[in-house]
């Protein structure tokens, strides 16, 4: 009997979704007689307006390859950008003293999110938008604006340059690396795939399901944190509406579908959402050049966002058939 | 009884991208009569219905209702025209009552579309009534809390208030113990004495017996043999087979392949199991029968650690083992193969390696290459399968492509890594074809041989008299008795019930 191939075909979709709009791109551009923008500068910029969702959306798919999913990133990123711009306090010598706090954060906030889902066994929707609450009501109890300032060794994070390129777009692939290998050559990320694709299975074969799932949870707050450091050092200062600004929940969701995981787990990686990233800064590139109202804007972003995922359940139907 | 002609099929051709499912297959069915379409899994039967019932459209022939050319685009033409399937996997919903299922989607309204709920319930009422006293559910019963022999029930009522004339039943029996099975068997009959005309898929040689009129043995989507009465079960085997298969089941053990007790479990029980005494011997494959919720799979989970045991003493080898998580369970030498394997035994979407790497991954330190543990080797691994003659296309491949026999041989060489010395089979050749059915037997005897102790519960009997080398019987979570090999169905089947009727009676 013949066996269709539906891995390779969902990894490639999402690219033809990129290849799709850099074509667009470039058309619009062209046609608008825009032609500045089609520099290779430009093009690598691109991702570079993107830095933060990108780390944050590297976290989310850990979240969502175990068939949970995180909406207390963009919270979390506003205390981690707070929290480490009063801790520097535009002194250098406290920057690994704040990375460091920041990351524990992290930590702390991903460990409880992974302990209420599996220990009290509450929906992960509801686990992490309390968590987002709580979070959202310690910032505004505490900050009302821009607190501390951020050294200037710290800014090399978002403005440093090596080579001509980034320091933060090299971390953004960097991080993408390492999180591709971890998923792909080490037990702890074939664990999360067996836990998303089946959790009864996986702990009928003698796995510790919990442990993976708290694993996850902790790289996607930690991933957030760290988009935090970087939107701190990118506006020099932390303020505490920074990631709800953003809509770093919903658009890190977004985006790692858009980017061929599947939100019942167990399928996709961190390729696809860092394309996905792409995809995202892209249409909105073509609606800034092509000149498209701020309403529409968001109109067709939603469009887009849902006819992706149709796309991608209408190919695992014709699978099943 | 057996009257006209209802609905012929003629030379039916369905292809698939890649694959003739269907191959100029014929098939017809009169009034009154039950007419057994059997064959191995993927052989095309179900396929067939699906053509049928208008899921899909055949690329050649041509179907006939009571005489006249049809061609239904979408199944629920079909149902207009009498023509019900009632699949394995019932399209209930838990939460709605009886009557709103067996209504769902054409409700009777009244004026200013209110729903006229008194008129389901009469109308429900009245098709139960056509099962007797049968039922023991009334409209307003929730389905959810219907057993799986009412649910289907419920899915047959569904067909009758629909005046379904012709039933399709695929695998019907699937999910049913031997009790809710005879309960169906009546109800079958009920409905060939109404002249309805009733197409029975089934793989159970014992089914066709008991129920048919007719037999079609369908294989690689061609008719292999059409009988017009039922021949002798060699003769329906073969035709599904290709071939004669010979022994069945493996050669019990010899008394010296029968080692020492490998776990003993003393005065073990739960809220569903009591006073459990059971060694379980290396060599030796122990059956366990009884009906439905007699205990069989609740202390499968307590050994394997899902439902842990609230009293007694384990032990393993000698030494005394805590089974509170299946992954204590596992560590200490247990292996359980679950009987729904895609809810509990595999993740689907990921390859044959990975599902059989998954237990040795679990058990080696959190570092390292996934591929290489310190138990198995990818290599090794693969060596499992080739052993078990696993057949995929790759072991790359994601494991939902594989049929059922393959996809329990994958989770076998899961354990293996582990090297298990008590292995527990529950429903092991559930859904898989009988073909398969013989190798898995065989699978299990060989494991025995090579020092395991093996444990198979099933709610098919012939099958645990058929593999066992003695038989448990259990009842109302207590172990009842004890039988050798060889053992009848009925002296087991008796000892099944008898005690259950006792406990009734005192």
């Amino acid at each position: 009997m013949k066996v269709p191939k539906p891995k390779n075909m969902t990894a490639l979709a999402p690219f033809l979704l990129l290849l799709a709009a850099v074509v667009i791109y470039v058309g619009v551009a062209i046609a608008t007689g825009q032609t500045q923008y089609l520099t290779a500068e430009n093009l690598l910029g691109l991702l570079g307006r993107s830095i933060a969702l990108g780390i944050t959306a590297i976290g989310q798919t850990f979240a969502i390859l175990i068939a949970s999913i995180d909406l207390s990133v963009a919270n979390l990123i506003s205390v981690s950008a707070v929290l480490a711009s009063s801790i520097m306090s535009g002194d250098p010598s406290m920057m690994l003293p704040a990375v460091a706090a920041v990351l524990a954060v992290g930590v702390v906030v991903g460990l409880i999110n992974g302990l209420v889902i599996t220990q009290f066994e509450v929906n992960p929707l509801i686990a992490t938008l309390g968590m987002a609450l709580i979070l959202q009501g310690l910032l505004s109890a505490t900050f009302n604006n821009f607190a501390g300032e951020v050294p200037e060794a710290f800014q090399v994070f978002a403005y440093g340059q090596v080579g001509g390129i980034s320091i933060s777009l090299i971390f953004l692939i960097g991080l993408t690396i390492a999180a591709w290998v971890f998923l792909r050559f080490t037990k702890p990320g074939s664990n999360i795939y067996s836990v998303g694709g089946n959790p009864d299975a996986a702990k009928l074969a003698g796995m510790r399901t919990t442990r993976v799932v708290i694993m996850a949870h902790v790289i996607c707050s930690v991933c957030a944190t760290i988009a935090g450091l970087y939107l701190a050092s990118r506006l020099r200062s932390g303020a505490p509406w920074i990631g709800r600004d953003g809509v770093y929940d919903l658009e890190s969701i977004a985006v790692v579908v858009i980017g061929g995981t599947a939100l019942s787990g167990g399928r996709g990686g961190v390729w696809g959402t860092l394309m996905g990233v792409m995809i995202f800064s892209l249409i909105d590139s073509i609606f800034n050049i092509a000149g498209v109202d701020a309403f529409a804007k968001q109109i067709l972003r939603g469009v887009i966002i849902v006819a992706a995922v149709a796309v991608y359940a209408m190919r695992s139907r014709r699978i099943e058939a | 009884m057996i009257g006209d002609v209802i609905f012929e099929m003629k030379g039916i051709t369905k292809v698939f991208p890649g694959i003739k499912a269907l191959d100029a297959v014929s098939f017809s069915a009169r009034s009154g009569e039950v007419h057994a379409l059997v064959g191995e899994n993927g052989a095309g039967k179900s396929t067939l219905m699906k053509v049928l019932s208008g899921v899909y459209q055949a690329e050649e022939g041509d179907i006939y209702l009571r005489g006249q050319k049809v061609r239904f685009q979408h199944p629920l033409e079909s149902l207009a025209q009498g023509v019900s399937v009632i699949y394995q996997e019932f399209s209930l919903l838990p939460d709605r009552t009886v009557a709103e299922n067996i209504f769902l989607g054409r409700e009777p309204a009244r004026r200013w579309g209110l729903l006229d709920t008194q008129r389901m319930q009469s109308e429900t009422q009245e098709v139960l009534s056509l099962f007797g006293d049968r039922h023991r559910f009334g409209p307003e019963t929730l389905v959810g809390e219907l057993d799986v022999a009412q649910q289907q029930m419920v899915e047959i009522a569904k067909a009758l208030s629909l005046n379904a004339q012709v039933i399709v039943m695929d695998e019907p029996t699937a999910a049913l113990n031997d009790t809710e099975c005879d309960l169906l068997f009546q109800l079958v009959d009920d409905l060939r004495g109404q002249g309805r005309s009733i197409v029975y898929i089934t793989h159970r040689m014992r089914e066709i017996r008991r129920l048919a009129d007719r037999v079609t043995v369908i294989k690689d989507g061609k008719v292999a043999a059409a009988f017009d009465d039922v021949p002798e079960t060699g003769q329906i085997v073969e035709a599904m087979v290709g071939r004669d298969i010979g022994q069945f089941y493996p050669e019990p053990a010899t008394p010296d392949e029968v080692g020492e007790a490998v776990l003993t479990v003393r005065g073990g029980g739960n809220d569903r199991i009591f006073d459990i005494d059971l060694d379980l011997r290396a060599g030796q494959i122990t059956g366990f029968a009884g009906v439905q919720g007699a205990g069989r799979t609740a202390l499968a989970l307590a050994l394997f650690g899902v439902e842990p045991f609230d009293t007694g003493a384990v032990t393993v080898e000698g030494n005394p083992v805590s089974l509170t998580t299946p992954r204590r369970a596992a560590r200490a030498g247990i292996a359980m193969l679950p009987g729904d394997r895609k809810a509990e035994g595999l993740m689907l979407m990921q390859t044959v390696r990975d599902n059989g790497m998954i237990s040795a991954r679990a058990f080696s330190t959190a570092l390292g290459a996934p591929d290489n543990t310190p138990m198995t080797t990818l290599d090794q691994m693969d060596q499992f399968f080739d052993a078990f003659d696993l057949r995929a296309a790759s072991y790359d491949v994601e494991i939902q492509s594989l049929s059922g026999g393959n996809q329990q041989k994958a989770i076998v060489a899961r354990w293996l890594s582990l090297a298990p010395k008590v292995l527990i089979f529950v429903e092991p050749t559930r859904g898989i074809d009988v073909n398969t059915k013989a190798g898995i037997y065989a699978q299990m005897r060989k494991l025995a041989q090579e020092g395991a102790a093996v444990m198979a519960i099933s709610s098919d009997l012939p099958e645990v008299l058929g593999i066992s080398d003695r038989v448990l019987v259990m009842s109302d979570g207590k172990i009842v008795a004890e039988f050798g090999y060889g053992a009848s169905e009925a002296e087991v089947m008796h000892a099944a019930t008898e005690a259950h009727l006792e406990l009734e009676t005192s």
